[in-house]
């Protein structure tokens, strides 16, 4: 039995048989099979027979559910003795453990027994593994125009290294940036340095990585365990609360460009990380074309791929030993989108599926969207003359090419049936031209196509970050505090207009209202499936719904189009059947696990008693016995 | 002006009424929809100046100029107060938009002056409210000392009980169209669930509440007890609260059986008649020899109760029956949680500590908790074929509760507007949850130490169902909702009483509406569009914290912030009227063109109206 291999996979080696542990009880159960490691991912084959194929609507083509991407493997631990350990590099070369659990970047949990196989063989999966998951490997802006209001202010990005030079000349360059959009000093200019006012990338990473601990449960003691505290497991993650602060931020940048008019320029050091984060949820709350399927890809291209993000080096794709680089930015991002989603649902094309997916894509390494710290750095490789491409360019396919890893039905599940689309007006009554917001110039144009060589614009911001201290432009630079209450009082008068999904879109960030994104992190814990329930329950419904509503209109329009005599080239965007015999027995899971089917008993919790321990008298106080009937 | 919505409507209101005999219906106000709705209901509602929308012998009973409102999210408004024998109306007219409060007197827990009178003569009033706010007033004393102030007119008719007054739903006289009061035939349901059967009989030895007071008339028992029987199991069970039947499966016969604790006491007592109708009840059931009894208290808690007479079932008397604690906490433990939850809720929520501050309330562990329990019992009675006795101390607070959801999760009746509305007068109204004392209805005893949230609690639980189950029940959260508004506002007579016994005897059938005949006659206002009846439908939800969550549209839906956008349910009811006028016009055309076809003399047989497949074009 061997994987199918993908073009150019290479499999490295295997070892039969070894047990995989069932994720979902403590019985030590599990199947039997074979793990091969190739030079793209981890794989395990089961001996069984494959039970009668669930048909998997969601299928990914490139990898299934017992494949883990190399890329994907965020840790590797082994069970020696009882005692589980972390395997580093130098624990690797010794003995080989009994038990290898894998957890991995999209919050799968792998357990594997190798004490079944020959001992060369188990030795050399796990040290194949080891190596070719955590072995390192050997394999940057700037100011820059984001988005224009249509009231001609302007959000721009810029890098602010910490080294300031003494540097006359920057009042002219200054004066060039802003005038070209500002039209003629009609506009101040607010600066705010992210890296003041938000938490910085180490921070990040680390609460993230306190945070998804609590989502990689090995087994259902676990899970019950941790549920008692989890309310204040989340909160002391802190995770919860960058999100809040990051959306925060960006709604102070919409409040000035949307309500004050003002242009405004967000600074941090590289100008690449939060700076990509807060403009492009200012674009998403602003601009209505970025919560389409095309303009969220085009925000992400144009803010995040040919911003420079460096997604090489935060998502640890090569498994750097130095950490200072790594962090979700990225990912934080996806989060900050969530939450509007969440709450707008109507606003938005796409689905929290289509986030998780594409949160999900960054750790498949076959892309070329997520895997180079910059464009500079992907034309260099790409190239021909690349050492790396000995047999002409390197083609890789962009993540947006949905259709390398799921088929057009599965794309289908990227779609929100809740969107609203825009209402075409008659073109006869047009409403007066409102004028548009600017945002298809992307960046400068020598910032885009030139890779940028250290320092091109540095004098630039050196200098703009001079001027801007010396000139005071800025008014909220004097009071950072200041923002909370009249960001409040901006969405309360947002809150009381009538909502307009195509309009100006503002997240509610009180703490009630922000929450866990329960698709992405709970998806592969069986204790909290939901049969014939969760969201999905209603998502099927409204997609049937939207299905013969699309499906009456094209009965429609074909009888208008054969009386009219011409045909109508819109595109149905939506309009794809979609059956669920049994919708009613899917899974809140669903599309991502399919465990469903394997039975219909309730999880019921273990450990209850140590749950709650209400302390104080009231509890041993007595009910109703206790007052001797003293009423009516 | 009616799409100026405001937060100041929203923090207003409560609860109303369908005004059917004026012709224009004033209907609840709207939480869900943006209170866009509140405005349009509010500006009805004052057709002009200083004339109050009052409801039949509703009266206004006093009102005064110049009080202040200190409203926790907008600051000091300034209106006028009126009191009327049922409700409070404040009203703010020299802003746009208009703000108003209207509220039944019976949310009011607790009315108090705060502090002495200011240099001002200005008296501060505190409202403590059952539905989790509190409101301030600042008010200038009278100048006259014997006259009354309009909040101590207030405080007679927030607690009419404690006044020797009679409550205002026993003065209500509103005609609707359904007579509530009809709505639970318990010889009917138990038909529905075919009963009586070769196994159980319906007894009629509580026709006249000797047996037990507590408990309703008809009671459902093996047929191999006799009532003699029973009269001896009563003395053995606390408050005479016997093992009777709420639910049977209706293919494996396992049955749900409730009671109270046995009065075991520290020696141990028996009582061989018990013992005898256990057995009786684990034999009705043919297909398992085995038989669960959930005591829903923890087992420390349990056995603290041998003390004082009650206790549990032991093993040596009851073969074959195996006891699990639920280890669901006693109402002090409740009470005191929700006490909590209001403190964290209202009004200010401090957001960067939001999730602990929750955490330390309890509240959704406790939720859990009876979620949890009653998942366990439905397992047993579904997966294991097995009949299963549930009972507490008393057995008319936790008892209720785990039943009323287990049946839920096993019935998908139950899950329908109407089944809900039996539910509810089944397990909660006929075996005696004692409504009046858990509310304190127009009692101004605030500190009562048995008042409780306990339905609340429940409700609250239906609700997590309903989030994870979205096409499961019939009805929506509004529904939840407008019953616990009325739950405290006494116009209607459901909640009153505590036992069928009392409502009886008091005639509140008679005397009052149901809350029925109001949601039956606007049944529309309920429905949860996305509802798929799917019969014989088991659910099993998930108990994880991680699945629960806080019922924000209801605990923190006065503060406006929090305000709910615009729910699933409406895009998806805009969808259902486009597919229906789509499917018209599709028919309309068919039928033009079958016309046209049969008129230009062909013989082809015309197109299926009913068909929504592309219908073949005609030139």
């Amino acid at each position: 039995k061997h994987p199918d291999l993908l073009p150019g996979e290479v499999e490295f080696c295997s070892a039969n048989p070894i047990l995989k542990y069932t994720q979902d009880d403590l019985s030590q159960r599990g199947v039997f099979g074979t793990l091969f490691c190739t030079n793209f991912r981890v794989t395990f084959i089961s001996d069984e027979k494959p039970q009668e194929k669930t048909d998997k609507t969601f299928k990914n083509k490139l990898y299934g559910e017992n494949d883990i991407p190399l890329m994907c493997v965020d840790h590797i631990y082994g069970v020696y003795d009882e005692k589980r350990k972390l395997i580093t590099g130098g624990l690797v070369k010794n003995k080989y453990p009994s038990k290898m659990i894998i957890h991995c970047k999209d919050l799968r949990v792998f357990q594997f027994s190798l004490t079944f196989s020959k001992e060369e063989d188990a030795k050399k999966i796990f040290q194949g593994i080891a190596h070719h998951c955590l072995e390192e490997k050997s394999l940057k802006c700037v100011f820059i125009w984001c988005w224009s209001h249509y009231s001609g202010c302007a959000l721009f990005k810029a890098s602010f290294p910490p080294v300031t030079q003494e540097d006359g000349d920057f009042q002219k360059h200054l004066d060039t940036m802003i005038n070209a959009v500002a039209h003629n000093h009609l506009y101040s200019v607010k600066t705010e340095d992210l890296s003041e006012s938000l938490p910085n990338i180490q921070d990040i990473q680390q609460s993230y990585n306190k945070f998804k601990q609590f989502f990689l449960i090995e087994n259902s003691t676990d899970f019950w365990l941790s549920d008692v505290k989890w309310f204040s497991s989340l909160e002391s993650s802190g995770w919860l609360d960058i999100i809040r602060q990051c959306l925060q931020k960006a709604v102070e940048v919409v409040e000035c460009l949307e309500k004050d008019n003002t242009n405004v320029l967000i600074t941090e050091e590289e100008g690449t990380d939060l700076c990509c984060v807060i403009s492009s949820l200012a674009q998403i709350m602003l601009d209505p074309y970025y919560r389409t399927l095309m303009g969220f890809q085009s925000l992400v291209q144009k803010e995040w791929v040919a911003g420079c993000h460096a997604f090489l080096d935060r998502c640890n794709h090569l498994h750097q030993k130095d950490k200072e680089y790594h962090s979700p930015v990225f990912l934080l991002f996806l989060e900050c989108v969530w939450q509007l989603v969440h709450q707008h649902s109507p606003a938005f094309q796409f689905s929290e599926t289509y986030l998780t997916v594409l949160s999900d894509s960054v750790h498949v390494p076959v892309f070329s969207t997520f895997l180079f710290n910059s464009s500079h750095h992907r034309e260099s490789v790409m190239k021909a003359e690349s050492p790396l491409a000995q047999s002409g360019p390197l083609s890789c396919p962009t993540v947006w090419d949905w259709s390398v890893q799921f088929d057009s039905k599965a794309q289908n599940f990227f779609f929100n049936p809740l969107y609203l689309e825009k209402v075409k007006h008659d073109r006869a009554v047009r409403k007066p031209h409102k004028p548009k917001h600017q945002r298809n110039l992307s960046l400068p144009s020598t910032a885009f196509k030139t890779p940028p060589k250290k320092g091109f614009f540095k004098d630039e911001t050196d200098s703009l970050k001079k001027m801007l201290r010396v000139k005071r432009l800025s008014r909220w630079r004097g009071s950072p505090d200041a923002p909370t209450a009249t960001t409040r009082e901006f969405f309360e008068s947002w809150q009381h207009r009538p909502l307009d999904y195509h309009g100006l879109l503002l997240p509610c960030l009180d703490g009630p209202a922000v929450h866990i994104w329960m698709q992405r992190y709970l998806r592969w814990i069986p204790e909290v499936y939901i049969l014939g329930g969760g969201s999905v329950a209603v998502m099927t419904k409204l997609m049937e719904l939207l299905s013969q509503v699309q499906d009456l209109k094209r009965v429609l329009e074909q009888r208008d189009s054969s009386q009219a005599a011409k045909l109508d080239h819109r595109p149905y965007f939506q309009h794809r059947l979609l059956s669920f015999d049994s919708s009613g027995r899917l899974s809140s899971s669903f599309p991502f696990a399919y465990t469903c089917y394997r039975s219909f008993k309730p999880i019921i919790p273990t450990g209850l008693m140590q749950s709650l321990m209400v302390t104080d008298s009231l509890a041993s106080q007595e009910d109703e016995a206790s007052s001797v009937v003293s009423f009516v | 002006m009616e799409e100026s919505d405001s937060v100041e409507s929203l923090c207003s209101s409560t609860t109303t009424r369908s005004d059917r005999s004026s012709g224009t219906r004033v209907s609840d106000t709207e939480l869900r929809s943006k209170g866009r709705v509140i405005e349009k209901v509010l500006q009805c509602k004052y057709p002009s100046k200083g004339e109050l929308p009052l409801l039949p012998e509703e009266h206004v009973q006093d009102s005064a100029k110049d009080v202040t409102y200190i409203c926790p999210f907008i600051g000091p408004v300034r209106g006028s107060l009126s009191v009327t024998n049922y409700r409070l109306f404040f009203r703010c007219t020299d802003r746009e938009p208009v703000f108003g409060l209207d509220l039944p007197l019976g949310v009011l827990s607790r009315v108090e002056k705060i502090g002495a009178a200011t240099s001002r003569g200005d008296v501060s009033y505190g409202l403590a409210c059952k539905d989790m706010r509190n409101l301030r007033f600042v008010h200038k004393e009278p100048e006259d000392s014997l006259k009354k102030s309009v909040f101590e007119v207030l405080m007679k008719f927030a607690f009419p009980v404690s006044n020797n007054m009679s409550l205002f739903a026993f003065e209500y006289k509103q005609v609707f169209p359904e007579n509530g009061w009809k709505v639970y035939d318990p010889l009917a349901e138990y038909k529905r669930q075919g009963l009586p059967n070769e196994s159980w009989r319906i007894s009629k030895v509580n026709d006249h509440y000797e047996l037990c007071d507590s408990y309703p008339a008809a009671l459902v028992v093996p047929v191999t007890i006799t009532d003699e029987e029973l009269r001896r199991v009563s003395s053995f069970r606390a408050k005479g609260r016997i093992p009777v039947l709420s639910w049977i499966h209706p293919e494996s016969q396992a049955a749900v059986v409730r009671a109270s604790q046995p009065m075991v006491g520290q020696n141990g007592r028996r009582c061989k008649e018990d013992e005898k109708l256990l057995q009786a009840i684990m034999d009705a059931n043919a297909q398992s020899h085995k038989m669960f009894i959930f005591d829903a208290r923890p087992s420390v808690n349990a056995a603290a109760n041998k003390m004082k007479g009650g206790g549990y079932e032991s093993e040596d008397a009851y073969q074959n029956a195996e006891l699990v604690f639920l280890d669901i906490h006693n109402i002090h433990v409740m009470r005191e949680s929700l006490r909590k939850l209001k403190e964290v809720v209202y009004p200010n929520i401090e957001d960067s500590h939001w999730l602990s501050n929750l955490e330390s309330t309890h509240w959704l562990e406790h939720i859990k908790l009876i979620l949890a329990g009653a998942l366990r019992i439905a397992d047993k009675v579904e997966s294991g074929k097995t009949s299963v006795v549930v009972h507490c101390s008393d057995g008319w607070d936790r008892t209720p509760q785990l039943t009323s959801l287990a049946l839920i999760m096993l019935d998908s009746h139950y899950r329908t507007i109407r089944g809900f509305q039996i539910l509810l007068e089944k397990e909660w109204l006929s075996f005696g949850h004692r409504f009046q004392q858990r509310v304190g209805h127009g009692d101004k005893n605030h500190t009562d130490a048995d008042r409780s949230p306990i339905f609340l609690q429940f409700i609250d639980c239906v609700w997590q169902m309903t989030r994870q189950f979205p096409a499961a029940f019939e009805f929506n959260e509004y529904f939840l909702i407008t019953i616990l508004d009325h739950l405290y506002s006494c116009l209607f007579g459901t909640f009153l009483c505590n036992s069928e016994q009392q409502r009886l005897k008091e005639e509140v059938p008679k005397h009052t509406v149901s809350l029925w005949s109001f949601v039956n006659s606007q049944l529309e206002e309920f429905v949860n569009p996305l509802y798929v009846g799917y019969p014989s439908h088991v659910l099993f939800p998930t108990v994880g914290i991680r699945h629960l969550q806080l019922w924000v549209t209801y605990y923190i839906r006065w503060n406006p912030r929090m305000r709910p956008q615009e729910p699933v349910h409406q895009r998806y009811k805009e969808l259902l009227a486009k597919r229906a006028e789509l499917q018209k016009r599709v028919e309309e055309l068919q039928r033009e063109a079958a016309n046209r076809t049969a008129s230009s003399s062909s013989e082809r047989a015309g197109s299926p109206t009913r068909s929504i497949t592309p219908v073949q074009t005609f030139v």
